[in-house]
Parts: C-alpha cells; sequence; structure tokens
C-alpha cells in the first residue's frame, strides 16, 4: 500500500514538473494557420544542443528559446524550412536535426535497415531453392533399397 | 562442419553489434565538434565590454596571431572556475580575448575586477547574438583561432589544469 502510494506521488510530483516545465515555454500566436503549423513542426523537429534528447519546443534550456525566437524571426521573414534547418545546422552542427539527412557520413544509417531486409529475403530465398531441390530429387537404386528396407522392418514388427 | 559454423554467424553479428553499443554506452553526448570547425570566426561589429564607444569586427581575429576566444558570463559558475586556468594562459604569453556573453555591463566589469582579467578586450555580446552565431550552446566554450582567423579547435565546458596542459597548449602550439 505505501509503495502504491509512493508510485502515486511521484507520478504526481512528475507531472507537475512537466507542467511547470511547459510553462516555461512562451506562447507565439499567429494569424496565418500555415505559419503556425511551420513553426509547430520546425520546433519538434529541431533538437536542443544542450539538453539530452529534447526538442527545442520542448526545452526550457536558454539556448532552446534563443533558437525558437530564430525560428519565429525567420519565418516572418519569409524563409523557407530548409533555409531555416540549414541556418540551424551551420551554427549547432547536424545534432540539432532529429532527422539525420541522407548524406555519406550517415548512409550506414539509413542503408543498414534496408541492407538488412535484403540480406535476409535473399537468404530465405536461397534455403527454400535448397529444400526444393533437395525434395524433388529422385531417390537413388540405394536408398530406395534402404526405404523399401525400413518400410518392410515395420510391418513385420 | 561449415555448415555448422554457419549457424554461428547470427551469434557472432550479435556480439559485434553488441560491442559496438556498448563502447555508445559511454560516449559524451557533449563530446561533438562544433559545426564551426576549420571554418571562418563569423562575422561580427560590436562594442567592448570595457569601452561601449570602441567598436570591434572580425579583423580583431585575423591580425596574424593565434587567439583564444573564451565565452564567459557572469551567471556561470563555471566560468569562474577556470579564470584561473586562463590567467595561467594569458601568462604564457597567448592571446585572449573574450566573449561577455548576456550579462549586463555592471555585472561583467564586476566579474573581471573579482576573478582577473586575463582578456586582451571584451566583446560585449548582451543579447548572445555572436554566441548564436557560434553555436554557443552554454558558457563556459573556448574556440581558437588561428592567424587567419580559422577556427581551429572548440573546448565545451570548463577548462581544467589538466585540459591545459593536454589539449590547450598542444593545440596553441600546432596553429602559431
Amino acid at each position: 500500500m505505501a509503495v502504491i502510494r509512493l508510485a502515486l506521488i511521484g507520478m504526481l510530483t512528475l507531472l507537475m514538473a512537466s507542467t511547470l516545465q511547459a510553462g516555461a515555454i512562451e506562447v507565439r500566436e499567429f494569424d496565418d494557420p500555415v505559419m503556425e503549423q511551420r513553426y509547430r513542426s520546425l520546433t519538434a523537429s529541431l533538437r536542443c544542443p544542450t539538453c539530452e534528447n529534447q526538442a527545442i519546443n520542448d526545452s526550457d534550456a536558454p539556448v532552446s528559446r534563443d533558437m525558437r525566437d530564430r525560428v519565429y524571426m525567420m519565418l516572418m521573414d519569409g524563409r523557407a524550412d530548409m533555409e531555416i534547418r540549414d541556418h540551424m545546422v551551420e551554427r549547432f552542427g547536424n545534432y540539432v536535426l532529429y532527422n539525420p539527412r541522407l548524406e555519406g557520413r550517415t548512409f550506414l544509417l539509413w542503408g543498414l535497415p534496408a541492407g538488412l531486409v535484403l540480406a535476409g529475403g535473399v537468404l530465405v530465398a536461397l534455403v527454400v531453392r535448397a529444400r526444393r531441390n533437395a525434395s524433388a530429387r529422385e531417390l537413388s537404386a540405394e536408398e530406395r533399397a534402404r526405404l523399401e528396407s525400413l518400410i518392410n522392418r515395420g510391418r513385420t514388427e | 562442419m561449415t555448415r555448422r559454423l554457419l549457424l554461428l554467424l547470427p551469434l557472432i553479428g550479435f556480439l559485434g553489434l553488441s560491442v559496438f553499443l556498448y563502447q555508445g554506452l559511454s560516449l559524451n553526448p557533449f563530446h561533438r565538434d562544433s559545426a564551426l570547425m576549420a571554418r571562418d570566426f563569423p562575422e561580427f561589429d560590436m562594442v567592448t565590454l570595457e569601452d561601449p564607444e570602441r567598436r570591434v569586427d572580425r579583423s580583431l581575429l585575423a591580425n596574424g596571431e593565434v587567439t583564444l576566444v573564451n565565452v564567459w558570463g557572469e551567471w556561470c559558475p563555471e566560468c569562474k572556475r577556470e579564470m584561473p586556468q586562463l590567467l595561467d594562459l594569458a601568462d604564457r604569453g597567448i592571446r585572449m580575448v573574450g566573449i561577455s556573453y548576456k550579462d549586463t555591463r555592471e555585472k561583467g566589469l564586476g566579474f573581471l575586477q573579482d576573478f582577473g582579467n586575463p582578456f586582451e578586450v571584451n566583446i560585449f555580446d548582451p543579447d548572445g547574438e555572436l554566441g548564436f552565431e557560434l553555436g554557443v550552446y552554454g558558457a563556459p566554450e573556448t574556440f581558437l583561432v588561428d592567424r587567419d582567423g580559422i577556427i581551429r579547435y572548440h573546448h565545451t565546458g570548463y577548462i581544467s589544469a589538466r585540459d591545459v596542459r593536454e589539449h590547450i597548449l598542444p593545440e596553441v602550439q600546432k596553429w602559431q
């Protein structure tokens, strides 16, 4: 019982902490819903450079705030999403992208899953083909004689 | 026999992957290169902390001398702790330039009075404008700028006496 109560208190504290944190993030008003959507998706896809694994829309770190301000300013300035992402990568590195770009360095990252699926498929195909060949082959005279004797032994017993 | 050995392949693959991923656990995600490595120190045009009338720009850092640029703030406890090491570096004749990052002028000047001033000059950056261009995500951060104004080395966080010996001094020598 005490354990459950403790767990409940812990959960409540966590919940309160997360709402408190959300309170620290400024609210921005947009006239244009498309702009608002772009702002949301940009700030959700950029990673805070100083907190581990938090998007800048979810972090009250000073640098995240600066980045959100910059995203907002650049949006108002009529810049494209791509330009804004490039702007951040130029300063904070590829680390800030939650979706790493497909380039030489990340080729393995993107290619490995597809490569493994392909390799698995080839393996399965090979095994299936080998089995089919093995079962379709005719029995040799020797094998037939052995089979015959096994069957006969079964009958006599 | 060889077919049997083939059966071991998935296990070997799994072990290899485990070793690879296990190593990843001990990596520090904050040890990553600055995005500005091997690139020009960004353009800027700002006033100094010491003299609000004096404007400085990029030519301050591309004047044929290797310079350590340290981003600091009065609000940052690690910055205070690393000042003895920075004073030591300045004593060794290394040119130091400070960036007073997200501070008021009074607090910045007070910091230098209390903890010493190893800097030839301090760039006043109250809004973190230059800091943003440098990709600074927390003070202290230190950049080594070569004679041509190109960033050659970047240190995130506190500089210990050991960091000075093992990283900073060798890097300065390398680019001098």
